[in-house]
């Protein structure tokens, strides 16, 4: 178990009960760096966050859990190629494959570490354009029956930052075909594909629906004041990446 | 010989590793001595024995004074650390007269909420509420222009460094940037190579980029200016100083392994007296690693969370000559350490060169021995190497040994802080007057000056086309300005803030801002308005102005003209801050910033820190309401001179503007109350590029245009509509007043006899800035404009 000093402590604020009850582990490993605003995020939706460390051995006692975003081991092999093999991925792994579908979340660096482990389809190579880009994005919501979109409607439109160097998804056709005939494509980015992702897939799912992994970062649009409309102010809301962990916690609490 | 062991300190030289991991593998690397090493007795025994001295960069009164504070001659390794320690970059020898300044020039206000002044690593600022700040701004000039990714990347990674040495988490990095003419073949791999350094190496430390500056001029062609700043935020009671107290403590290396890179000179030492055997040129750029420095980054935090270090110091220029050079000084007695417990990257690294070597990431710690077991425990935690390298002494000696003998034996301070200090000679320059006197008004370049409605349009358009004043979103959208989730305002907005307490709100503003052609024409008065446009760009996003951190980039102090534009603008820097009544809490200087006999503009970069009480309240740049008044705060006459206008045009002469520091303090006060108290949705400050420039930027931040007639300022300033809108007179800000807050406003800035017009409203449906006299600017066309040009030359 890490402890996180000073700013962005995962633990200064109890949320209330019920939701308080759900218990959503965010994974650190060394070179993460979203992890305190996953943490932050799943405050601010009401469940309390379990800081999770990458070579504890066991899960311990949680309800769902977020990869988040970062440069894991620095991802100078492959994104997310080596934390694959933490010790705690491999419990990760199983719980999420087990009858209770542990439903798992991967943002930007967690979605590379889902496809490395094949929890998802396909991969991220260099974006087209191959500079790190940093912008406000809109995406469409294609299926809001996963885990972590139940809040959203079908067809909704919500902006998000997304900011990465290694975010152009491919897979190949038939893949690719698969996951579109099953509904398995979570989130395409509309009116711009900002990295060359094959058919603007921004977010995927496994066929069960409790693993969701996109290249956006929902976690930074959670808080009034601090996301894309009080940054760039490119429309939307501040908050439209707060549905992500209002779903899942619907999701424990409901038993959806 | 030293092998590695784990966790063996008690025979004083052990070494120790981190347990297995993805990501440690080091194998046994056995040192093999190939060298004659040059010992404290050998030294002595041979006085006349020719050394590298001058190879090194001293000068011969320089190796004089070494001979006598020693008494004999310094062995190879001693040479090598004093070389680099009073080298022009670590003494400040040049400038040190002049920077006594900062600490001199102190009022009682500008002390009240200093805790730690100059002197340390990072000045130290109270923010109430128990929190406390560190910031700093540091250059990497020459490095990024050899090799700008590794030049610039490495520049973020030391003032990092710096930053955590103070006990601090970093929480956000801004970078002034100045190159090159835009359209010169070498400009586009500086700046490509810089900016991707920048990101790479930012973006993978989990800090906010939240602004900086960009400069195109073709004085910096051959000397391109990489600055970098961070600020790092702490609680009162964790702050750390850098100093070897505690006579028995453990001295620690920890991070990466020290390895060739960024030796420069050492290789001297290395093939001139040592040994023939190995390849004599090393690197003189050091190679980043930004995870090594993330995973040290929190390592360090949980060090000081769990109170395990006594004293720590990052190692920067000059690697581990400074580090034991200034932890001993800085301490209460002296310091012994084994030089072969050090972990190489390279086991044929010379004494001098592993004294010299800058290898990044990498952190000197002083640990007593009852918290030794909890510090390796940190260390296997995230997989940091370490070495135990020795112990604190109560000896006033510094003596580094190899495999116990003795090869550096000195008084620390004579290496760290009693460097020569060189009053050179410096005078007005001869050019300095007829510079001054060539006006731009009425000049060739002012042949044609717009003034019929559509000439003016095509100016501002061509203005905010401009590569100074165009959008620097090419730059700053590779930046990750979102990570921590506490950035409240970034680029472009006119300073970046960020949240420090998620209860209270409590955050700081923060603004870099130099302008080189100002201080070309006047030093003294260019550096005051380096300062006061930053306390302005502060004070416009709602906070008050606390500290101040520069980075002095000139050309050589050699040459008398350019040592007297480094006096005038440290003489200028230090008085202005005695009226706006914010101390310098540190900084930088970098000089020698020329190519051949040609200096670059004076470029002092002045940085600002501010602090909001709530960061909810911090006021953005851009119009957003509908039917808000816009109000010009100030007044403007006819400064041209030094203009981004004159500069379009290439002209540079004259006087810069006028600096009114008074009146830059009542038009904060206006700012900051306006802020707390909600009578302003919007502010935007003038600078460069005047009214003209920011009209159209508040006008393209959120794509809200407006409707401006100015016939009030040009009757009351008795100025020319072209003159109101592109001169750059100091002291003004346009701000945007809800409608039912107009009086309360308009009453605060009577009340403080500040001059205040309503020149227009917002007007959200119209997709145009509508100015009375030029015309029609449509918002679409400003923005392909002003967003066009770094694609365009950039790709």
């Amino acid at each position: 178990m890490t402890e996180l000093p000073l700013i962005g402590e995962a633990s200064t604020v109890a949320a209330e009960p019920p939701l308080a009850g759900a218990r959503i582990g965010v994974v650190t490993f060394p070179g993460t760096l979203d992890d305190r605003d996953a943490a932050r995020a799943v405050r601010l939706a009401g469940g309390t966050a379990v800081e999770l460390w990458h070579a504890d051995k066991e899960l311990g006692d949680v309800d769902a859990v977020i990869l988040p975003g970062g440069f894991s081991y620095g991802d100078y092999l492959r994104a997310g190629a080596i934390a694959r093999f933490a010790p705690l991925m491999s419990k990760i792994i199983d719980a999420a494959n087990s009858d209770a579908k542990l439903p798992v979340l991967g943002i930007c660096n967690g979605f590379q570490i889902l496809t490395e482990s094949h929890l998802l389809p396909g991969s991220m190579i260099k974006n087209d354009h191959l500079k790190f880009l940093c912008r406000d994005q809109v995406l469409r919501v294609e299926n809001s029956n996963t885990a972590w979109t139940v809040d959203y409607q079908a067809g909704q439109e919500i902006t998000i930052p997304l900011k990465n160097q290694d975010g152009q998804y491919i897979a190949d056709e038939k893949t690719l075909d698969a996951l579109e005939a099953e509904g398995r494509v979570v989130f395409r980015y509309v009116g711009f594909n900002p990295n060359g992702s094959r058919r603007d897939v921004a977010g995927i799912s496994n066929a069960a629906g409790n693993v969701v992994g996109l290249m956006p970062h929902p976690e930074h649009a959670v808080e009034a004041g601090f996301g894309p409309e009080s940054l760039d102010g490119v429309g939307g809301s501040d908050t439209d990446g707060l549905g992500f962990f209002t779903s899942v916690l619907t999701k424990i609490v409901g038993g959806k | 010989m030293t092998g590695i062991s784990t966790g063996s300190i008690t025979d004083g030289g052990g070494t120790a590793t981190a347990a297995a991991s993805p990501t440690a593998a080091p194998g046994a690397i056995t040192q093999v001595k190939k060298f004659n090493i040059d010992t404290v007795e050998h030294a002595a025994k041979t006085p006349d024995t020719e050394l590298p001295w001058a190879e090194l960069g001293l000068k011969q009164n320089e190796f004089d004074e070494i001979v006598k504070v020693l008494g004999r001659r310094p062995t190879g390794a001693e040479l090598a650390m004093y070389s680099v320690m009073w080298s022009e970059h670590c003494s400040y020898k040049s400038s040190k007269n002049h920077l006594r300044q900062f600490g001199q020039k102190v009022t009682e206000e500008m002390k009240k909420d200093m805790l730690v002044g100059i002197g340390e690593n990072a000045g130290v600022t109270n923010l109430g509420d128990g929190w406390a700040v560190t910031f700093k701004i540091e250059s990497h000039n020459s490095p990024s222009f050899v090799e700008p990714y590794q030049g610039a990347a490495t520049g973020i990674g030391g003032i990092v460094r710096d930053i955590i040495s103070m006990g601090a988490r970093p929480v956000a990095v801004m970078d002034p940037l100045r190159f090159g003419a835009i359209d010169h073949p070498d400009t586009a791999r500086v700046m490509h190579g810089a900016v991707a350094g920048i990101g790479g190496y930012g973006n993978s430390l989990g800090l906010p980029n939240i602004g900086g500056e960009m400069v195109f001029d073709s004085v910096y062609q051959g000397n391109p200016l990489v600055n970098a700043l961070a600020v790092g935020v702490m609680r009162h009671e964790d702050i750390r100083l850098a100093n070897a107290s505690g006579k028995g403590n453990k001295v620690v290396l920890f991070g990466a392994r020290t390895g060739g890179d960024g030796i420069g000179g050492a290789s001297v030492l290395a093939s001139e007296s040592f040994d023939d055997t190995k390849p004599s040129k090393r690197p003189a750029v050091q190679v980043g690693d930004p995870f090594a420095e993330k995973v040290l980054i929190e390592c360090c935090l949980e060090l000081f969370k769990g109170s395990l270090v006594e004293g720590i110091q990052d190692l920067g220029a000059a690697g581990i000559s400074c580090a034991t050079s200034e932890l001993a000084s800085n301490g209460d007695g002296g310091m012994q350490v084994e030089l072969t417990s050090v972990l190489l990257r390279d086991p044929t690294l010379t004494p001098g060169e592993i004294l010299m070597s800058e290898s990044q990431e990498r952190m000197m710690a002083v640990v007593t021995p009852e918290n030794v077991e909890a510090f390796e425990a940190v260390m296997d935690k995230w997989a940091v190497e370490y070495s135990w390298l020795g112990e604190v002494t109560d000896t006033g000696r510094l003596i580094i040994t190899w495999e116990g003998d003795v090869i550096v034996d000195v008084d620390p301070r004579t290496v760290a802080h009693d460097g020569p200090v060189y009053d050179r000679p410096f005078a007005r320059p001869e050019w300095q007057d007829a510079v001054q006197a060539d006006t731009f008004t009425g000049s060739v370049q002012d042949a044609g000056r717009p003034a019929a409605p559509a000439e003016l349009a095509k100016a501002v358009t061509e203005l905010v086309a401009s590569p100074n004043m165009c959008s620097k979103s090419w730059i700053t959208n590779q930046y990750d300005r979102y990570v921590g989730g506490n950035t409240s305002m970034a680029f472009p907005d006119d300073a970046g803030v960020v949240r420090v307490d998620e209860e209270s709100g409590l955050g700081v503003a923060l603004a870099t801002d130099a302008n080189g052609r100002y201080t070309y024409l006047d030093p003294y008065h260019g550096a005051q308005l380096a300062l006061a446009e930053a306390y302005r760009n502060v004070a416009t996003s709602g906070a008050i102005p606390m500290a101040v951190s520069d980075c002095l980039n000139f050309g050589s102090p050699e040459d008398p003209d350019v040592m007297w534009q480094l006096a005038e603008a440290i003489r200028g820097l230090s008085d202005a801050c005695m009226v706006l009544g914010i101390p310098v809490t540190g900084g930088n200087v970098s000089l020698y910033n020329q190519t051949g006999s040609t200096p670059i503009h004076p470029s002092p970069v002045v940085a600002v820190l501010g602090k909001l009480d709530d960061v909810a309240r911090r006021t953005p740049s851009g119009w957003r309401e509908d039917g808000q008044a816009i109000y010009l705060l100030g007044t403007t006459s006819a400064e041209l001179d030094g203009s981004e206008w004159a500069n379009m045009r290439g002209h540079l002469g004259g006087q810069p503007p006028k600096v009114d520091l008074e009146a830059e303090r009542t038009l904060g006060e206006i700012l900051i109350n306006a802020s707390r108290d909600g009578m302003i949705d919007s502010a935007h400050d003038l600078s460069e590029g005047g009214l003209a420039a920011a009209l159209v930027e508040s006008a393209l931040r959120y794509g809200v245009g407006a409707r401006v007639a100015l016939q009030d300022v040009l009757d009351r300033d008795g100025v020319d509509l072209f003159t109101a809108l592109f001169s750059e007179s100091q002291g003004r800000a346009v701000v945007g007043v809800p409608r039912s807050e107009e009086v309360r406003f308009t009453d605060m800035c009577t009340a403080r006899g500040f001059a205040h017009t309503r020149i227009g409203v917002v007007d959200a449906a119209s997709g145009t800035l509508e100015i009375n006299g030029v015309e029609s600017l449509s918002l679409d066309a400003l923005r392909e404009a002003h967003e066009g040009t770094l694609p365009k030359y950039f790709g």
